[in-house]
Formats: C-alpha cells, sequence, structure tokens
C-alpha cells in the first residue's frame, strides 16, 4: 500500500484500484475543532480538484477537494457520530471516504511522506 | 483544502496589518496570528473550545488592544454626545458605564461602544482653602477596532469645537473574563474588585501603572477590561497570566463565546442599513431620550418604534450538528423569511446557534423555521437571547 500526499493537505491510501482519502495532522491542526463532517454519498462521482467534503470547525466551514477522480464506494460513517476522530486521529480512524481511481496518472506528481514533510516545514 | 469563511478573511485590510503591544508576548504563547481588524491579533494559542471552556470554567485574558480608546472632554461634553448617542449620557454618574450606538441620520447603526463618565474627582486643598470637587466633563469610549478610524471621522464631523476628543493610542486594551475573574483580579489588585459592580469603572494607580479598570466585558462572564499604557501591558499580562485561574483566550472563543451570549458583532450582526429597535437593541434608547428626541437617527428610531419592523434580530437554535454560517437563508415552508448573521457551534450547549434577522411574524421564541446550508435545509426554532445566561456580577 502506498500513502500519496497532496499541496491541499490531504492524504490517499492506494491498494490497487482503490483509495481512501483523509486529511492530514497538519490540515486538522490548522483547522481546529472540528464539530461536523459532510461527506460525499455513496456512488457519488468526484472530478479531482472539485468538492468532495466539507469539514465545519468551530471557526469555519472548509471544502475538501477531490485529490484525484473517481466514485465514492464508502464514507466513514464514524465521523456523524464523533467527527472529533478528525482532531484525535486523523491519517488513521478520521479517514473521510473511499473511492475507485479512475485514472491512475492522476497520481503522479503527488508527494510521498518524506516530500510532504518538507512541504509542511517550508509552510 | 481552502477556507470557505474564515472570521477573519473580510476583515482584511487593504495594507499590511499593524502589530499590537502585546504582539511579541501572543507569538511567546504559542497563538497564531490572524489578520483583524486591521492587525495581526491571537485567534487562538491552545484551541479554541478548550480556551471557550476555560473561560466558562475559571478566568481568560484576551487581548483587545485592536479597540479604539477615545476620550470626549469639555464643559458641554455630554450635551455634545448626546446629539450623536442615543442614550442619556447627562446624568451618567462618575464611574458608570453605558452601553450605546452611533447611528446615522436615517437611524442606522454605525457602531456600537461602551461610554464611561471618567470626570476627575479634584481632591480639597486645606492649606489653600478648596474644596474637593468634580473637574472635567470627561466621557471615555471604546469602539470598534475596524470602525476606529470613521467613528473618529465622525466624531469630529459632529462634535463642537468646545469638547475634546481624544484618541487614547498609546493605551492597550486586555479583557479579564469569567467566573473566577475577580478572585484572581482581588490576588493581583487587593480590593479592586469589590468597588466595582457590573458596567462600574474606575481608575486605579498599580504601582506606576495609571489603569483604567472596568467591570464589563463581551463574552457573557463577570469579568473585567483594563486599559493600561501600552509599555506596561506587557508586564501586566504576565502578572494576571502568573495567576491560577488564568490563561489567554484568542479571538475564536471571544467570538463563540459572544455569540452564546447573544451580543451581536458590529459589521456582522451590526451594519448602517440596520437601526437598533430592528436589531433589538432598544434598550440602548433611553426612555426619555426616545420621547425628547434630538440625536441623530432619532426620527428613524422613533418610526420603527411606533410601527414596527418589518424584521428583527432573533436567535436560533439548530438541530444536529451542522453550523449556520453568516449569510444563510431561513425559510418557513418555500419562503424565505430572513438571512444568518452569525453563526457557529456552541461548545457549551454542543450544538448549533445562529443569530437571524427573521421577518416579523417568525420572531416569536419556538417557531419552527429551516436554515439552508448547502442546498439542505435544516430544523431550526426561534430561541431567545442570549442562548447562555449572563453571570454578570450585580452586587451582593
Amino acid at each position: 500500500m502506498a500513502r500519496y500526499f497532496t499541496d491541499e493537505h490531504e492524504w490517499i491510501d492506494v491498494e490497487g484500484d482503490t483509495a481512501t482519502v483523509g486529511i492530514t495532522d497538519y490540515a486538522q491542526e490548522q483547522l481546529g475543532d472540528i464539530v461536523f463532517v459532510e461527506l460525499p454519498d455513496v456512488g457519488a462521482q468526484l472530478a479531482k480538484g472539485k468538492d468532495a467534503a466539507v469539514v465545519e470547525s468551530v471557526k469555519a466551514a472548509s471544502d475538501v477537494y477531490a485529490p484525484i477522480s473517481g466514485e465514492v464506494i464508502e464514507a466513514n460513517d464514524a465521523l456523524d457520530d464523533d467527527p472529533a476522530l478528525v482532531n484525535s486521529n486523523p491519517e488513521e480512524e478520521g479517514w473521510f471516504f473511499k473511492l475507485t481511481i479512475a485514472d491512475k496518472a492522476e497520481l503522479d506528481g503527488l508527494m510521498d511522506a518524506k516530500a510532504y514533510k518538507s512541504f509542511c516545514d517550508e509552510l | 483544502m481552502s477556507e470557505a469563511e474564515d472570521l477573519s478573511a473580510e476583515d482584511l485590510p487593504d495594507e499590511t496589518p499593524a502589530k499590537l503591544p502585546l504582539d511579541a508576548w501572543h507569538r511567546g504563547k504559542g497563538a497564531r496570528m490572524v489578520p483583524f481588524a486591521g492587525y495581526e491579533m491571537p485567534i487562538q494559542y491552545e484551541g479554541i473550545v478548550i480556551e471557550h471552556d476555560w473561560t466558562r470554567e475559571q478566568a481568560a485574558l484576551f487581548d483587545v488592544s485592536h479597540m479604539g480608546q477615545l476620550l470626549v472632554s469639555g464643559e458641554r461634553a455630554a450635551d455634545e454626545l448626546e446629539k450623536l448617542l442615543p442614550g442619556a449620557i447627562a446624568t451618567l454618574k462618575p464611574g458608570r458605564v453605558r452601553y450605546s450606538l452611533l447611528l446615522n441620520e436615517d437611524g442606522g447603526i454605525l457602531d456600537d461602544l461602551m461610554v464611561t463618565n471618567v470626570t476627575p474627582w479634584i481632591d480639597g486643598d486645606e492649606e489653600a482653602g478648596t474644596e474637593g470637587h468634580w473637574g472635567e466633563p470627561t466621557y471615555y469610549l471604546v469602539v470598534n477596532g475596524a470602525m476606529k478610524w470613521d467613528d473618529i471621522a465622525h466624531l469630529r464631523e459632529h462634535l463642537d469645537d468646545d469638547v475634546t476628543l481624544t484618541h487614547l493610542d498609546d493605551q492597550a486594551l486586555i479583557a479579564l473574563q469569567g467566573p473566577n475573574a475577580a478572585t484572581a483580579l482581588n490576588r493581583v489588585m487587593r480590593g479592586v474588585p469589590e468597588r466595582l459592580v457590573f458596567m462600574q469603572a474606575l481608575d486605579y494607580q498599580f504601582g506606576e501603572w495609571p489603569l483604567r479598570i472596568t467591570r464589563a466585558g463581551y463574552t457573557g462572564e463577570d469579568g473585567f477590561e483594563i486599559s493600561v499604557p501600552a509599555e506596561f501591558v506587557e508586564s501586566l499580562a504576565d502578572r494576571l497570566c502568573a495567576e491560577i485561574e488564568v490563561r489567554p483566550a484568542g479571538l475564536g472563543a471571544r467570538d463563540s463565546l459572544r455569540l452564546e451570549a447573544g451580543l451581536p458583532l458590529y459589521g456582522h450582526d451590526l451594519t448602517a442599513e440596520i437601526d437598533p429597535v430592528t436589531a433589538d437593541l432598544t434598550f440602548a434608547l433611553t426612555k426619555s431620550r426616545r420621547e425628547q428626541g434630538g440625536w441623530m437617527g432619532h426620527a428613524g428610531c422613533a418610526a420603527k418604534l411606533t410601527e414596527g419592523c418589518a424584521n428583527t434580530r432573533v436567535g436560533l437554535v439548530l438541530e444536529g450538528r451542522l453550523p449556520a454560517r453568516e449569510g444563510a437563508p431561513v425559510y418557513s415552508g418555500g419562503t424565505e423569511i430572513g438571512r444568518v448573521t452569525s453563526g457557529g457551534f456552541s461548545p457549551t450547549l454542543g450544538h448549533p446557534i445562529a443569530m437571524a434577522y427573521l421577518s416579523a411574524d417568525f420572531t416569536e421564541v419556538g417557531t419552527e423555521v429551516e436554515v439552508e446550508v448547502r442546498k439542505k435545509r435544516l430544523p431550526a426554532k426561534v430561541a431567545a437571547l442570549p442562548f447562555v445566561p449572563h453571570r454578570y456580577y450585580r452586587g451582593k
């Protein structure tokens, strides 16, 4: 399994033709206390760079864009009851949704963990 | 990821934001700084909810030095202020504080503010044969940071030349807020809290620091606002934060606290298009002055008082967890009946709350409405303000 990162602070775990998407620890830290996560419906077709989810913190609403294109096959229902999972465990239990990978070429150019870390260090 | 609506985004000034006297202090405490009202300000230190809860349970220190601190002085200061403010100023006793408004000719709100009679007492001198007496009438105004330059221009334009307007731009302002604020302040400045109840102020010489302490705030809790020369504010902040009850809190918590307390925020819940009656701030129009008039905006307000308002500021409690933010439309069935002017998740109550302006037929507490957020209709009910009861100290 390979994990990729975007410059929009999302992580993507790729396993075969499916991907799991969430936001990074850096992102949750920036957002602050998360009170609600609006996830895409199963079956929704996501287009790379377009709206996929919305994270509501105490302070503000923030859009999460689809890091790659594909069809949503599962959303993390645990976030309905406990949106704070995104704060406490953003890169595992606080995942957002799973989708089929429409075009593997879209993964090209994404960062690996090391590249993402140095990306964050420069922010 | 992008911030769709940031607390700071619309208040971004054109120029580089200025630094507060406590700038380095905030950064040293790990604050995240954001531009607000022309300054770089701390939005949070540890986290908004932690700081919010700490304020409700203990005591928090807020830096509100961005706010405008003004003095209006002169023999005719009260009369002159009464031309612009709808509240009684002439009968405001020394040491008393009043919430008031600056209005335009139509009655639209230009800003909201606190006015304190700070007329000094001049002690008598036996040798010189003089008796103690009140000095030159002086009023201390605290106005919103984002509006202070416009307010100063408005006051300069409309106040007679025989009163003096002074911008205290070398003064910092900090707010100590929470149920343990008095306990903590009393340990630092013994005897001061017991000399004040809500909406009273005094001048206090703390060592070499001349302070002006007001028992008021913007959180719904008991607390104090302390005006201090900028050169001493860091030492004062350290002194207060050395108390076990006191931790710093940022703008984020200040916003969620004031929303729970039902207190409107200028530029969001109050604008020049909204009059005080519509804003449910009729209490700021002193009764005698409603009838007498003689203040800018009186005709517009009087009309609203007799004819009623097309819409009114109300509270909304939302079901579920999804907050409605500023601008969200409110519906009754298929009809749009108003808009949210500020909203968020209430840490104290554990559900979303909002303030909205709704048409008059829908403002009764308990009225069921719907708020639209991203094309979803969220069930909501009109609720009494404040959402969280005020706990001001009004004396034993």
